[in-house]
């Protein structure tokens, strides 16, 4: 973490200007650039924002001025939330979404939280192995398991079902979780546990009290990466189910077919989307910083 | 002038080359670590060390191999024999016959290359704009943690979503960008079609090659840029003469995760074109030919092919390039 938040040094305002310590000068360039970062800040604010804001815009929209095609939209109405609302299509995915998501997280963060422990503590054999396997799952590509898997979960009787998405969920986001999770064990300093215990603290005091709060930030953050990578699936979603008994959210909106037969269903998908979205927004922006962390313990050597 | 105390790191190919063996790259990496006891034959502390070593990964080990390896297995299995899902019964064993269909069909090339095209120039883009961010973000004076922030949002919608905003942004009538090129609609045309496609791949992913190349960019140390600065060099030379070799191992491994998640391009296909007008990738492919085909040899016989070049694509990285496996030994 410490990496990426802290580099006070660097002050030189921009690589390419080169002597800017001339003392006159000094405010009149450093207020252009500000100026600059600003624009900079509000270019890249724009670009990612803008292909939500279209389809809030989208979602907002009364079916008949959903093709003005106008960023704003020129009539409100909440029908579209509504109607996905009222239709099981949609309320039933959200729960499988969330169910699944849930589940997989839970279980992908104790069995990786064992490994991750292992590896960043205990000497043992078969490590960089399965560091190694660990890498190749991680590239895998998922349509290699797709038509295995279809015919596989058919014949054993778990297609179509919770479980038929959290076991592909969960080798998926293993390797991602063993990652963040040792990179970040081997940062706790584990003599604590041995110094608490010299102090009087029972193995588990020492583990509930002392341990336990030093991992939970990377616990958390795991969890997090691999809540949003379940919910984000979508070859899976689709291949391994077939009604709504266990189809998730991302799937069944390509399947949405709009309120009634003859409304487009733009705004319900639009909807639809908004509303499995914003949730997430909301999280990443809260612990933006521990998902940074995250996303790059395992990537990069420092 | 410093240089990085770092231990030489190790590939990935190496590291599992080795795994049988223990060495002490532990106790070098880790510094004072304790347990460093594997010379002496193995006490009785070190023997249940490891059996408990064993014990923690194997839930994982199991979860991960049942779901990939014997797949994998059975989808061999499955590639060489006939197998029509709607003729279930009349399956049997045909050899390579699968492959020969695949191979000399015009569908797998045009799916091959338009997958490998769109992984090149998205990762290329993605390279250049997520080098651009990195550096915006190290070097900023004002807003880098909404930067930071900020270019998290693209990585946090779901990509399906993504896909729809994008295709209702070129749908005739209905979208704000569809007028742009008067006429044209380009999620009906291959080459707009594919454009589409790279453009919402590089607003969906350039925010994590950002971040990576960032975390990369914090290993450059201050005093050597100073150094070379007061030495003459010129920012472009300081950038690549000093920076961009100093950042060699998290380029590598940036390129690679974005490499091979980009060869596997499914979902904004999926949505923005569904593979019309040839634009179809090798997961759309497949995808097709279980679902639509319904052929389950041929599937599986496309499935054991994407998982080859996948796995040349990762040889070529860690052996041609030197890339180390992330996580991997060599860290702290």
């Amino acid at each position: 973490m410490a990496t990426i938040a802290s580099t006070p040094g660097a002050s030189t305002p921009g690589a390419s200007a080169p002597g800017t310590t001339a003392r006159g000068r000094r405010p009149s360039g450093e207020r252009t650039a500000l100026l600059g970062w600003s624009a900079a800040n509000l270019l890249i604010l724009g670009i990612s924002l803008v292909p939500l804001l279209w389809l809030v815009s989208l979602s907002f929209k009364t079916p008949a001025s959903i093709t003005d095609g106008s960023f704003i939209p020129n009539e409100w109405t909440l029908e579209n939330y509504r109607g996905i609302f009222g239709e099981s299509l949609f309320t039933r995915a959200l729960l499988n979404s969330l169910g699944i998501a849930l589940i997989s997280t839970v279980l992908a963060v104790v069995l990786g939280s064992m490994a991750a422990y292992a590896i960043a503590r205990l000497a043992f054999p078969g490590k960089r192995l399965l560091i190694g396997l660990a890498l190749l799952i991680a590239m895998f590509p998922q349509i290699s398991l797709v038509s295995p898997l279809f015919n596989l979960w058919r014949q054993i009787g778990i297609f179509d079902t919770w479980i038929g998405l959290i076991i592909p969920y969960l080798t998926f986001s293993l390797p991602l979780a063993i990652y963040t999770l040792s990179a970040f064990f081997r940062e706790i300093p584990w003599d604590l546990e041995k110094a608490a215990q010299v102090d009087g603290a029972t193995p588990l005091q020492a583990f509930l009290r002392v341990i336990a709060p030093l991992a939970a930030p990377g616990m958390v953050t795991t969890a997090i990466l691999v809540f949003i990578f379940c919910w984000n699936d979508f070859l899976f979603a689709i291949s391994l189910t077939s009604t709504e008994q266990s189809r998730t959210v991302p799937a069944a909106i390509a399947f949405f077919t709009g309120a009634s037969q003859f409304a487009q269903p733009i705004g319900s998908i639009a909807a639809a989307a908004v509303v499995i979205t914003i949730p997430i927004i909301i999280f990443v922006l809260l612990f933006q910083r521990r998902i940074v962390a995250g996303l790059t313990s395992g990537a990069v050597k420092g | 002038m410093r240089r990085r105390s770092e231990p030489e790191t190790q590939t990935a190919g190496e590291a599992m080359a080795n795994a049988g063996e223990p060495t002490n790259a532990d106790e070098r990496t880790n510094g004072p670590a304790p347990a460093n006891r594997r010379r002496a034959p193995l006490s009785a502390g070190a023997r249940a060390e490891r059996r408990l070593g064993w014990a923690l990964c194997a839930p994982a080990v199991i979860v991960i191999l049942a779901v990939t390896a014997y797949p994998i297995g059975y989808a061999v299995y499955l590639s060489l024999r006939r197998y029509d899902l709607r003729f279930p019964d009349d399956s049997k064993f045909v050899g390579l016959a699968n492959y020969a269909t695949v191979l000399t069909s015009s569908l797998w090339w045009q799916a091959l290359a338009v997958t490998v095209i769109i992984t090149v120039i998205s990762v290329a883009i993605q390279f250049v704009l997520g080098m651009a961010l990195a550096l915006t973000m190290h070097r900023a004076l004002v807003g880098r943690g909404l930067i930071r922030t900020v270019i998290l949002i693209p990585y946090g919608i779901v990509t399906v979503v993504a896909a729809f905003g994008w295709r209702y942004a070129w749908t005739p009538d209905t979208g704000y960008l569809s007028g742009l090129f008067g006429d044209a609609t380009p999620l009906s045309s291959q080459v707009w079609g594919i454009a589409v496609i790279i453009l919402a791949e590089v607003w969906k992913t350039t925010p994590f090659m950002a971040l990576l190349l960032l975390a990369g960019l914090a290993l450059v140390p201050e005093e050597l840029l100073r150094a070379a600065k007061v030495d003459g060099a010129t920012a472009w030379q300081r950038f690549t003469r000093v920076m961009l070799p100093l950042m060699k191992p998290a380029i590598l491994v940036a390129l690679l995760f974005r490499v091979l998640d980009a060869f596997r391009i499914f979902d904004s296909i999926y949505v923005l074109t569904a593979g019309a007008y040839d634009t179809r990738s090798v997961s759309i492919l497949g995808y097709d030919n279980l679902f639509t085909a319904l052929n389950l040899g041929v599937g599986s016989s496309l499935s054991v092919l994407i998982f080859l070049v996948v796995a040349l694509v990762a040889f070529i990285f860690v052996k041609g390039f030197g890339t180390a496996a992330p996580g991997g030994e060599g860290r702290r």
